[in-house]
């Protein structure tokens, strides 16, 4: 990877620290649980790696079996934690 | 579909992403962030699929069938009391995942890694596995399948210090010969056994600590898969999640003013429970009422504020809480709700729990809001609450808890303790509030205590 383009990723995680941060302080400790279970679910975003491992070649190989189980964990983290944000978030909504 | 492509959609799913955190600063507004959020998720896994030259659909579909059942089934099966639980869980599958992904890339054709890549490979496959097991050790401790004490042995920072120094030797070596892979696996298991070791000596109280920091490192786990796939979505969404798990961390601390470190070390809450039960304390005795006795109390109350705790979340009587409130308000009581920042074993747990009962959340007040007011407040109802009740957070300089934040409840004209039995708290800690004149304790069960209560008055 060259220089430029870790720099780049740095940069781009860098702000993203402070916008999300930003972002979060504005949450009211009413909504801190959802918080977490839907900042969760959204860190489920390694499915993107997981997709791409699993279907790297034609062939069954041990990268694709690994890849298939991270598509499992990741759906879990996923569609788990979308549901049960929008459970909890159903019931503050009156 | 050309890589651009891609890219601009992944950035679009990361501005949704943002706009889900952001409609979380009201309740209003909430659930349709939640919705914005999904829409994001939705458009970067169909645009990933749509990757030139990507194979094994049916694999992967299988995959996504199969996690979706699973975790759709216990995010719709999941009681609300059990929610630290299920968020440990959930987000112990991210961590794993992360690991997994790092493990395939590693695995991958033409495994010729620059010390950049390799370095946020091996952190994310690091970090990962300690989130997995971690998460698992904070979910058994949730579930009380292990003691919820601290489990502590001799030299326990010494050997978890010897692990995390072994770990960055080994990784060292790994870049001298990166397709070395049982290297690999030893960093790999090093990672998992950390992730129990260092969990393990920390107690269920401390819990909603552990809970933010694991989220916390699910989300610096993602970054890094991020920066060794190149991809922005990744790198964006990890630092967005790593910064609210900090975040919550750091509120959770502040509110029982201990820095992280004596969280993550101290083994706090380890005293063993003291023989002394027999409720003689330091300033006289426990004062065990009946029912009929605290209901003529309430009936009289103008003002009552009720102070719940993980007891409520315990026996489940959120429900029964809310039938009682809402009963004293129709007969013309003030009713509030003092919800402290640590209730409970997570951040907004007890929130959350009144939500499920229809408590509406206006009538919820945080502690900076409301501690002003107990002084002139006719009556507060303390349901399985204790540690942010205790008085000797702020009058006792020898006491493990003093300096934090609690609630002023002891200012009210009386205070009524439902509380399940005369044992210490989870922290060991005596209280004296239990013992103090305006105090009057109501043992039992806390949902069958608040049933008795309600019928009590309305006869």
């Amino acid at each position: 990877m060259d220089i430029g383009t870790i720099i780049i990723g740095l940069t781009i995680f860098v702000l993203a620290c402070f916008a999300g941060a930003e972002l979060i302080s504005k949450v009211p400790p009413t909504l801190h649980t959802p918080l977490m279970s839907g900042s969760n679910a959204i860190s489920g975003i390694a499915i993107l790696g997981a997709l791409l491992a699993t279907g790297h070649s034609e062939s069954l190989s041990s990268i694709s079996l690994i890849g298939f189980l991270a598509v499992i964990f990741a759906s879990i983290n996923v569609v788990g934690g979308y549901l049960v944000t929008r459970r909890m978030l159903q019931m503050f909504k009156k | 579909m050309s890589y651009h492509l891609i890219n601009l959609i992944y950035l679009a799913s990361a501005t949704l992403f943002m706009l889900g955190i952001k409609f979380l600063s009201s309740p209003n507004t909430a659930a349709k962030g939640n919705y914005l959020s999904m829409i994001g998720m939705g458009a970067a896994i169909t645009i990933t699929l749509a990757t030139p030259g990507l194979h094994g659909f049916a694999m992967i579909g299988a995959g996504v069938a199969m996690g979706a059942v699973i975790g759709g089934y216990a995010a719709i099966k999941v009681k609300m009391t059990s929610m630290p639980e299920m968020v440990a869980l959930f987000n112990g599958c991210g961590g794993a995942a992360s690991a997994l992904v790092a493990m395939a890339e590693f695995r991958g054709p033409g495994s010729e890694f620059d010390s950049f890549t390799l370095i946020a490979l091996l952190l994310s496959m690091i970090i990962g596995g300690l989130t997995f097991t971690g998460s698992l050790m904070a979910y058994a401790k949730l579930q009380g399948l292990i003691s919820t004490r601290p489990i502590t042995y001799p030299a326990q920072q010494f050997i978890n210090g010897i692990i995390v120094l072994t770990t960055l030797v080994l990784a060292s070596l790994l870049f001298r010969d990166p397709a070395n892979m049982p290297l690999f696996l030893a960093i790999l298991a090093l990672a998992l056994g950390l992730g129990v070791l260092a969990v393990i000596p920390i107690g269920g109280a401390d819990m909603p600590v552990i809970i933010c920091l694991l989220n916390s490192y699910s989300g610096l786990a993602v970054s890094m898969t991020g920066f060794a796939l190149r991809n922005n979505a990744l790198i964006i969404t990890g630092s967005l999640v790593g910064a609210s798990g900090i975040f919550l961390t750091k509120i959770m601390c502040d509110a029982m003013n201990r820095s992280l470190a004596n969280v993550l070390f101290s083994a706090f809450g380890k005293v063993v429970e003291s023989a002394d039960d027999t409720g003689e304390g330091p300033a006289g005795t426990m004062k065990g009422f009946e029912v009929e006795d605290v209901a003529t109390i309430l009936a009289n109350a103008g003002t009552l504020i009720i102070v719940p705790g993980y007891g409520m979340a315990a026996a489940q009587a959120q429900h029964a809480t809310r039938e009682l409130g809402d009963y004293l308000a129709e007969q013309g009581v003030e009713v509030r709700y003092a919800i402290h920042p640590v209730a409970g074993r997570m951040p907004g747990h007890m929130n959350v729990l009144l939500a499920e009962a229809d408590v509406p959340y206006d009538q919820l007040f945080a502690l900076e809001d409301i501690n002003d007011d107990f002084a002139s407040t006719d009556a507060v109802l303390v349901i399985g609450a204790n540690d942010v009740v205790n008085p000797a957070a702020k009058t006792n300089p020898a006491s493990p808890i003093y300096g934090m934040p609690v609630l002023d409840v002891e200012k009210a004209t009386t205070v009524i303790v439902l509380k399940r039995s005369m044992n210490v708290g989870f922290a060991g800690i005596e209280n004296e509030l239990f013992y103090m004149n305006n105090t009057k304790m109501l043992f039992g069960d806390a949902k069958s205590s608040l049933q008795k209560l309600l019928t009590a008055l309305k006869q």
